[in-house]
């Protein structure tokens, strides 16, 4: 019945349990692509496509990926969910980027009054830029000044506000982060190229609940004359996930 | 009615409850401070193993100074740590 096959993700996620196929994906010259044993390959900008093996589906099933698809395979095999209905959802989970929050920062940037009703509700500004926040439950968005700094985690397991900025990387699900990120969080942004004044005030916010935060990079200063979507050009997700500033125009 | 407001002192309660909770080992037994009540919701605790998740309980962002959580910590003394917590798993002080 269900033959895909398909990338592992966590238990009891759609979006990343059912994922692209591999092996069917083409790879793009100059593409740097992780193979499914999880070592980097580098194809040459001139690689003739003669010389490299063809690309095939190595992974083993590992536990989780097992479980997930016996579980997909039964709910459809019962008649509750369909296999379409799982593509739709990847298919959303994926159409969500970054660009969806650096619209809405931007927007916060050059409109005090969006601003303000983006602090105070969130989700209902955010909705007003015509993006669809009906997956997220509470959206909370604060705000990184001159004199104070946030940044987000969820140590228990990987909550993010996946909506407006799409699937988190992987290091936001790494032990390694979720782990040092509440006890360090200084020398964690230090390692990201971020040496925050003693002056500021660090605020780590641990997502443990049905909150999803947002954080609002200051805007940079020189972007006086900018239009919004040049603005939000320079709104990066790390930015959002407050481990890094927004860009600054010449820099990058 | 919530238990607490906004300044009032909480500490979180020690557990390990069987099954899912979400409240992280690390911060129990802390003093907080209320900071924000975000209002009620389904407790996760029974949402987690097909329960309704009623009755629904307050939930609190509980702020921390991160050099009374963190015997040696590196940063500033005025450094926050902020988390979301279940009004069941707060006392008050």
């Amino acid at each position: 019945m269900y033959q895909a096959k398909k990338e592992p993700g966590p238990p009891g996620s759609l979006s990343q349990g059912g994922g692209e196929i591999r092996g069917q994906v083409p790879q793009l010259e100059g593409y740097r692509s992780v193979s499914t044993r999880g070592e980097v390959s580098m194809y040459k900008e001139d690689h003739d496509h003669e010389a490299h093996a063809s690309i095939q589906d190595e992974r083993e099933f590992t536990y989780y990926a097992k479980r997930t698809e016996a579980i997909q395979s039964l709910l459809i095999e019962k008649g509750m969910i369909t296999a379409d209905e799982v593509r739709r959802a990847v298919e959303d989970m994926d159409s969500r980027t970054p660009a969806l929050g650096a619209r809405v920062v931007a927007r916060a940037w050059v409109d005090p009054t969006f601003k303000a009703r983006l602090l105070s509700d969130a989700k209902a500004a955010v909705a007003e830029l015509g993006i669809d926040t009906s997956p997220l439950s509470v959206l909370v968005a604060v705000e990184n000044t001159e004199k104070v700094h946030h940044m987000v985690v969820c140590t228990l397991c990987s909550c993010y506000p996946r909506s407006i900025l799409g699937l988190p990387p992987d290091w936001y699900k790494s032990l390694n982060y979720r782990a040092r990120a509440v006890v360090d969080p200084r020398g964690v942004l230090r390692e990201f190229g971020l040496e925050l004044d003693p002056e500021v005030e660090v605020r780590v916010l641990d997502s443990t609940a049905d909150m999803r935060y947002l954080v609002i990079p200051a805007r940079p200063p020189g972007t006086e004359g900018l239009s919004e979507e040049e603005l939000a050009k320079l709104v990066t997700r790390d930015s959002m996930i407050g481990v890094a500033k927004a860009r600054t125009p010449d820099k990058g | 009615m919530p238990k607490f407001k906004p300044g009032d002192r909480v500490r979180i309660r020690v557990g390990s409850p069987p099954g899912h909770f979400r409240t992280p080992t690390y911060i129990q037994g802390k003093i907080g401070t209320i900071w924000t009540l975000y209002g009620a919701f389904r407790n996760p605790e029974s949402l987690a193993y097909g329960g309704d998740g009623l009755p629904a309980q307050f939930l609190y962002c509980v702020c921390f100074d991160q050099t009374q959580v963190w015997e040696k910590y590196a940063g500033s003394s005025q450094d926050k740590l902020l988390i979301d917590i279940y009004e069941h798993w707060l006392e008050p002080v």
